[in-house]
């Protein structure tokens, strides 16, 4: 588990603020994957009978997630495949690199894995010597950029053709004559990752869904990458989260229509790949899969927090919401970006370490109405702000205030004495009508507020005077 | 002794549930079937298989050679790679052709134009075809390689819904299984769609039905 404090959500999104390009390119991104989303979802008449379900059969899922564990991993071990477990990322990485390093391979092909860049696997091959080469497009582009993911579905929206030829001209197609159009740049990088792929002697990747009664494990993708790794390798090692399990091989009817919908807005993605160990004469010989826990059975605990595991990483509600439109993924700080990030990092790492995420909410509900598995989003985020503030001292100025506000509104009394107050000492904080800001440490809540000023009269005290009979 | 990981993780999974409810049964009440004519079926089939740029024709048993013969003309495939089980009268007889058996290498794979392949199932409702490894379908490294895809669908393997080809493929469910829904594609470089990266770049079906 990282220990280490993520950066604070409200300056990390002031620099991201300030990036015109990254917020034009945000700007376009969300809104035409919103918009293709909702179009392909209308034409589905029973989409909120499909999400139901979804939702239900990851909620039986957690509650039984030891015994389907271990349905799947007799079903991989039946098929030929071997089955490893991993408490945290520095466990899976030294499995994974054992596993590597006993095929005598120094590189590996990797199809675009979230969980893989959580662990920060690259990392711990490259300190053992071996290279991890991304093979999907994007992520293949911030791999050579040295920079990470921006968007889950498209990590490289932060950055322009232009400066893809360029990276691409320093990089893989050293002395091409390479324009700035899309079609030139994806076919440099399909002649550079081709010769990965043909002689490439291990593969690792992340999993969609596992199929506990069948061994089956589910990749979805677009460009043919997922394919080529899951297939032409001699060694196949995939590493997944424990909350991926599906009970039955039916379930894919719901969640195959679930996950592109939300995902890329298509009806279908382009390829879905399904294997269960290892086939004779199809594919690789070799089948690792490594279930990892890194904090999600911390997840599985909490009553509230635990719908958090439902999700299959769609990215639907990155789309939706108005805060990472405009903010984009580098400011949550994690590989998991958005509003699922806002409530899953903190659980996953503790919420010491990322207490500023959950409130990088409007608290607007619009992930919610699109999660494909109704994870309640605002309720987790409201949940976890409620567990900061618990870990606040006792002597933290607004753990202060507030109980001194707690003391004022419970009494009347004291309640218009403190009303008083504020009307004499309001004077000079109000400009045109309003309350714009507020002094000292108060002025951070008014930087983005305006405040109306106490009125001259109270209810209370016009209330008073009526029965008095001072006005009519 | 000390604890192995798979202990430890499944008692954390163990205390962490002991306590929560039992959640409420799955509710079932979304489509499992598309109850129209088949006829519609097969038109929703076409019409989403060309929205994602394959390349679609209708033909009968007895011209399909003739189809194959021009799609390869018209996609400049001289050399054909099919699967071992293919049935020879789907195989024009103007091609060179390729044949699975013995194993083909990659290389020889990635130096040809062109592969033959049938298929389990497709999906009308999202133009989606499933190839699982069973008869005239080949390993999966046939249809990957190649820079074309030539698909036979005939008219009675394609279903409605996805419901429908899942629980068709059930039994199968172990075997290699690839759903390809159109020629490959990329929208990472600033959301323009790219068709053909590193799957085959052209997808031509081949929609057979006994008239």
């Amino acid at each position: 588990m990282a220990s280490k404090a993520l950066p604070m959500f409200p300056q990390a999104a002031k620099t991201a603020l300030s990036n015109s390009q990254l917020r034009r390119n945000l700007g376009k991104a969300t809104t035409t994957i919103r918009a293709k989303r909702a179009a392909v979802v209308s034409e589905l008449p029973d989409w909120e009978a499909l999400r139901s379900a979804g939702s239900s059969i990851k909620a039986r899922t957690m509650r039984h997630l030891d015994e389907y564990l271990l349905q799947l991993e007799t079903a991989v071990q039946h098929a030929g495949g071997q089955v490893h477990w991993a408490r945290d990322a520095a466990e899976a990485n030294r499995i994974i690199t054992e596993l590597v390093q006993a095929t005598g391979a120094d590189q590996v092909v990797k199809v675009k894995s979230l969980t893989t860049d959580e662990i920060h696997l690259n990392k711990a091959l490259a300190a053992a010597g071996i290279r991890a080469i991304e093979t999907d497009l994007a992520e293949l582009i911030i791999q050579l950029a040295g920079e990470t993911s921006s968007h889950i579905l498209v990590p490289a929206i932060h950055k322009n053709r232009s400066e893809i030829r360029d990276l691409f001209r320093h990089t893989i197609a050293r002395g091409q004559d390479l324009t700035d159009d899309p079609q030139q740049l994806a076919a440099a990088a399909r002649r550079y990752l081709r010769e990965q792929f043909l002689s490439a002697q291990v593969a690792v990747s992340g999993a969609n869904f596992a199929i506990a009664e069948t061994g089956t494990i589910c990749v979805a993708e677009s460009e043919g990458n997922g394919r080529m790794c899951l297939t032409l390798p001699r060694t196949l090692i995939t590493v997944m989260g424990i909350e991926k399990v599906l009970p039955t091989f039916q379930d894919l009817a719901i969640f195959l229509q679930l996950l592109p919908r939300s995902s890329t807005g298509e009806r279908m993605n382009p390829y879905t790949s399904l294997w269960t160990g290892v086939t004779q004469g199809d594919g690789p010989q070799t089948f690792h899969l490594v279930l990892l826990d890194n904090g999600r059975t911390n997840v599985l605990a909490d009553d509230v927090g635990r719908q958090t595991l439902h999700c299959i990483r769609c990215s639907a509600c990155l789309n939706i919401c108005p805060v990472y439109s405009r903010t984009g993924g580098h400011a949550y700080g994690s590989v998991y970006p958005g509003p699922i990030g806002a409530i899953l990092t903190p659980q996953l790492v503790g919420v010491k370490q990322a207490k500023s995420l959950p409130y990088a909410s409007t608290l607007c509900g619009a992930c919610y109405e699109v999660c494909p598995v109704k994870i309640n989003i605002p309720e987790v985020l409201l949940h976890l702000r409620g567990k900061v503030t618990r870990l606040a001292s006792p002597l933290d100025p607004e753990a202060l205030a507030m109980r001194e506000l707690a003391r004022i509104f419970a009494s009347p009394k004291r309640y218009e004495q403190a009303q008083q107050l504020a009307r004499s000492g309001q004077r000079l904080f109000i400009h045109g009508g309003v309350i714009d800001h507020l002094p000292g440490m108060l002025a951070g809540w008014s930087t983005a507020r305006d405040l109306a000023p106490i009125p001259r009269q109270s209810f209370r005290d016009w209330w008073r005077e009526r029965q008095r009979g001072d006005q009519i | 002794m000390k604890k192995s990981a798979k202990d430890v993780m499944l008692a954390r999974i163990r205390a962490a549930t002991a306590n929560a409810p039992e959640p409420p049964p799955v509710p079932y009440d979304f489509r499992e079937r598309d109850e129209r004519d088949r006829a519609a079926i097969l038109e929703d089939f076409i019409e989403r298989l060309v929205d994602y740029k394959a390349i679609v024709t209708r033909t009968e048993d007895a011209s399909l050679p003739q189809a194959v013969m021009d799609a390869c003309q018209q996609q400049g495939i001289i050399q054909l790679v099919v699967p071992a089980d293919l049935p020879s009268r789907w195989i024009p007889s103007g091609i060179k052709v390729l044949r699975d058996d013995p194993p083909l290498t990659i290389a020889q794979l990635d130096e040809s134009s062109g592969v033959l392949t049938g298929c389990a199932i497709a999906i009308a409702q999202t133009g989606t075809i499933i190839l699982d490894g069973g008869a005239t379908q080949g390993r999966r490294a046939l249809s990957l390689i190649p820079d074309r895809h030539l698909c036979v669908v005939r008219a009675e393997q394609v279903v409605g819904l996805v419901p429908e080809a899942i629980a068709r493929l059930v039994e199968r469910a172990t075997h290699p299984i690839t759903l390809i829904s159109g020629p490959s594609a990329t929208s990472d470089i600033e959301l323009s769609r790219v068709e053909g990266v590193h799957g085959p770049r052209t997808l031509y079906v081949f929609v057979v039905s006994d008239r």
